[in-house]
């Protein structure tokens, strides 16, 4: 492993568990909204929820704190020369967060954990409103500090290579930063619906806690089965079109396409042969990528041979599975949750026990799908740092070595174990104890 | 330049707060096990700082993240020249992180002294890493002629052209760390608690007293020798001054307090001690931002401040941010009880 493998490695690996906090409570922080504004309408039983998801969110927003602190730092410590010539754009955003988001969230979270007897129910559902709004914040900068990486916008290059904010306004309203935001918080929400679901079914599956297990699913099921619509339509058909017109190296790498052809074929299961350029054992669905992207029978879509060999993302399998992976689970979420959702409104969720053990054990796969998504966007990004202006290659820390970085991955990857262990017990103590 | 003067000084302020805030944070840790004998008192310290300790944390991102937008060159420089350092705070602060909010998930007493030791070991190391960050700064880093730099934990302990982390002159500063911002914790505990922890806290706040005296008296003098910046300074920018002069009148301020028993008073003293030290700090070596033992290679604020554009731009939100975020923190400090009892109801 050489230096940039192991710097790469590390910030994948940090963030990529790190975003396993906040996916969670970003989506529940809209459900415990939701949960306690029910509550201010006379649901007693949806505030008692309210008040167990709030110990989850507790134990969770912390885990994502002490995860996102050395986020910021590795901009520093591992990408300096990227920091060092991005920092005038990406450092606005970053600050943003810090400033508009962090401290909000921070000031109220106590209010929301532990104020509701002080507090009384209106202020305590304003609490779960404002960190609410700060999780949502934070996100916003994030997505539209990634957008940039992904899609330049309101900067210029001058010769010395450091990247210059010409318009600030642009930067913050990238039109890539709108369309990944929405897809990004509502794969939040699809996370957070079906944690909500799956623990619900499994009460409801014991016998146990039922008046509760009911807000759960009910609240659960139904959000569940909006957002894993809208992950899919509009957001994620979006997504994909935007990388279609303005990636499209990365668009042919994820889909598979490596011959340039019109009325393409979409390609649903095989896996890429990179030294017959073609996929080996492949099912496809004829014509369809052409529609889906064009909404034409015929329309030319360019294949990866198009384009040189040294502006290919360095991993295409694995961007090709990350995005199957993610589209194949989003197929199943709409599935599962649907058929939920229609069982719930004929009052026969809570009998039908194999419906009941699907949503239980469905809890792992929309991280596994988010994880996998932004796999996507960020293999798909590959080779580039900063999309057609700086090499990923060329971002490193020079001063850092190999060594140096792979003894801290190491060190990440043992206290994030613990921190998983610490989690799980907690977590699982919690739910033990139930709502009352 | 005179923007990024503007700019130099609001980044020192936000981290000022940072270590005013999270210092008291720290100086609880490390007297966390010393001053709170009882399970209940330790829960009493823990629910004094519980609310905030977060809160206070995030100055260090909001700081770090503005020293990164004021100037992007410093930030990309020092943090990956600290960088085994750094990496060992980022760890120590999941673990102060963790102490504080786990120590209540069970009634085990093998889990909450496992993390009141995770609590109290982590603050006392990190109090200490931020006195010898600091250190490492004022006494300049070896920055080669490319403005680039490997600081390893130390070398020979000595302050040379290659320096480590580590000399005798860095672990002076940590020791001065160490020590007032225990006493500074000291007058948090004493200024929200009663009855034994207050007495306890007491004696330690007037024991650090003493020791922060000698500490700052030896690195002030210390400084002088690897800083010679500081001596020109001093003959250049005499108004400089006032930031030393607010480090002797407000430790003047906590020992009269504290024997006044005007709590209140003695924290806010502490703070405003911790804070004319970092002033003292940048003003020596000012205008430098990262000095260099060649002094040739040394950063200066012109050459690491970032594009004039950006930086005015983000004045304009920066600025209310702050005040917002500052308002914030006005109502949560405002929530909190005056006097944290042992015998207080439970909320967790």
């Amino acid at each position: 492993m050489d230096a940039l493998d192991a710097h790469r490695f590390q910030f994948a690996f940090t963030i990529v568990y790190h975003y396993l906090f906040p996916q969670l409570t970003m989506g529940l922080a809209l459900l415990i909204a939701v949960l306690k504004y029910m509550g201010l309408r006379g649901n007693v039983r949806a505030n008692e929820s309210a008040r167990f998801w709030i110990k989850i969110f507790g134990v969770t927003f912390v885990m994502g704190v002490v995860t996102g602190i050395p986020m910021e730092f590795q901009f520093g410590t591992n990408w300096a020369r990227f920091s060092s010539a991005a920092g005038g754009v990406i450092s606005q955003t970053l600050a943003m967060e810090g400033v508009f988001a962090f401290f909000l969230e921070s000031a109220f979270l106590w209010f929301l954990l532990f104020g509701e007897k002080r507090l009384g129910p209106k202020k305590h559902f304003g609490a779960a409103v404002l960190v609410c709004v700060g999780t949502w914040l934070s996100g916003w900068f994030i997505v539209c500090t990634n957008a940039f990486m992904q899609h330049p916008v309101g900067h210029e290059v001058l010769a010395d290579g450091t990247i210059r904010l010409v318009s600030l306004g642009a930067f913050l309203t990238n039109p890539w930063a709108f369309v990944q935001y929405a897809h990004t918080m509502v794969g939040s929400v699809v996370t957070a619906s079906f944690v909500m679901a799956g623990i619900g079914a499994y009460y409801a599956l014991q016998g146990r806690d039922l008046e509760h297990a009911r807000v759960f699913l009910k609240v659960g099921v139904t959000a569940g089965a909006i957002a894993s619509l809208a992950v899919a339509f509009p957001t994620g058909d979006l997504q994909a079109k935007l990388v279609a017109e303005h990636q499209p190296i990365t668009f042919a790498a994820m889909e598979g396409h490596f011959e340039s052809e019109e009325g393409a074929g979409l390609v649903i299961v095989g896996q890429p042969n990179m030294e017959t350029m073609t996929i080996d054992n492949p099912v496809v669905v004829p014509r369809m990528l052409s529609v889906m992207t064009h909404q034409r029978w015929a329309s030319h879509i360019e294949g990866l041979e198009e384009f040189p060999r040294d502006q290919w993302p360095d991993h295409v399998p694995l961007l090709y599975y990350a995005y199957h992976v993610m589209v194949g689970l989003g197929t199943i979420f709409i599935a599962l949750m649907g058929l939920a959702f229609l069982l719930m409104r004929r009052d026969r969720l809570l009998e039908s026990r194999r419906v009941l053990w699907a949503l239980m054990l469905a809890m792992p796969f929309p991280y596994v799908a988010n994880t996998a998504g932004w796999m996507t966007s960020e293999l798909g990004r590959q080779p580039w740092l900063i999309h057609e202006i700086m090499r990923t290659a060329d971002g490193t820390s020079q001063n850092v070595s190999g060594g140096n970085a792979l003894f801290t991955l190491l060190g990440f990857m043992g206290l994030y174990a613990l921190l998983s262990m610490l989690y799980f017990s907690i977590v699982t103590k919690i739910i033990r104890k139930g709502v009352a | 330049m005179t923007l990024g003067i503007v700019w130099f000084a609001l980044v020192a302020v936000a981290l000022g707060v940072y270590v005013v805030l999270d210092g008291f944070d720290f100086g609880v840790g490390i007297l966390h096990r010393v001053v709170a004998k009882t399970d209940a008192e330790r829960k009493t310290l823990l629910r004094s700082i519980g609310p905030v300790w977060d809160g206070n944390e995030v100055w260090l991102i909001a700081g770090a993240a503005s020293l990164f937008l004021a100037f992007p060159t410093l930030f990309s420089t020092a943090m990956s020249g600290f960088y085994l350092p750094l990496m060992i705070v980022l760890w120590l602060l999941v673990f102060r992180g963790l102490g504080i909010e786990l120590r209540h998930q069970s009634e085990d007493a093998l889990w909450k002294e496992a993390w009141d030791v995770a609590f109290s070991g982590a603050s006392l190391v990190l109090a200490f890493a931020l006195g010898a960050a600091l250190g490492n700064v004022v006494r300049g880093v070896s920055l080669n002629a490319e403005g680039e730099f490997f600081a390893p934990l130390w070398t020979n302990l000595l302050v040379g052209r290659h320096v480590g982390v580590l000399d005798w002159y860095t672990i002076t500063v940590g020791l001065t760390a160490v020590s007032i911002l225990t006493m500074h914790g000291a007058c948090w505990i004493v200024d929200r608690t009663d009855g034994d922890l207050r007495e306890r806290a007491s004696s330690w706040a007037r024991r650090t007293w003493v020791s922060t005296l000698v500490l700052v008296a030896a690195t002030t003098g210390l400084t002088f020798i690897v800083q010679p910046n500081l001596a020109h300074n001093l003959s250049a920018r005499p108004v400089g001054l006032l930031a030393p002069l607010l480090v002797v009148v407000a430790l003047a301020g906590v020992r009269w307090s504290i024997s006044r028993e005007r709590h209140r008073r003695a924290f806010a003293c502490s703070g405003a001690a911790i804070f004319g030290l970092l002033g003292s700090a940048a003003y020596a070596i000012f205008p430098m931002v990262l000095p260099a033992r060649v002094a040739a290679n040394g950063l200066s604020l012109e050459q690491a401040m970032g594009d004039p554009h950006a930086l005015t731009v983000a004045l304009w939100w920066w600025l209310p941010g702050m005040a917002l975020a500052t308002g914030y923190f006005v109502v949560l400090y405002r929530g909190l009880p005056a006097t944290f009892r042992p015998d207080d109801p439970d909320e967790h």
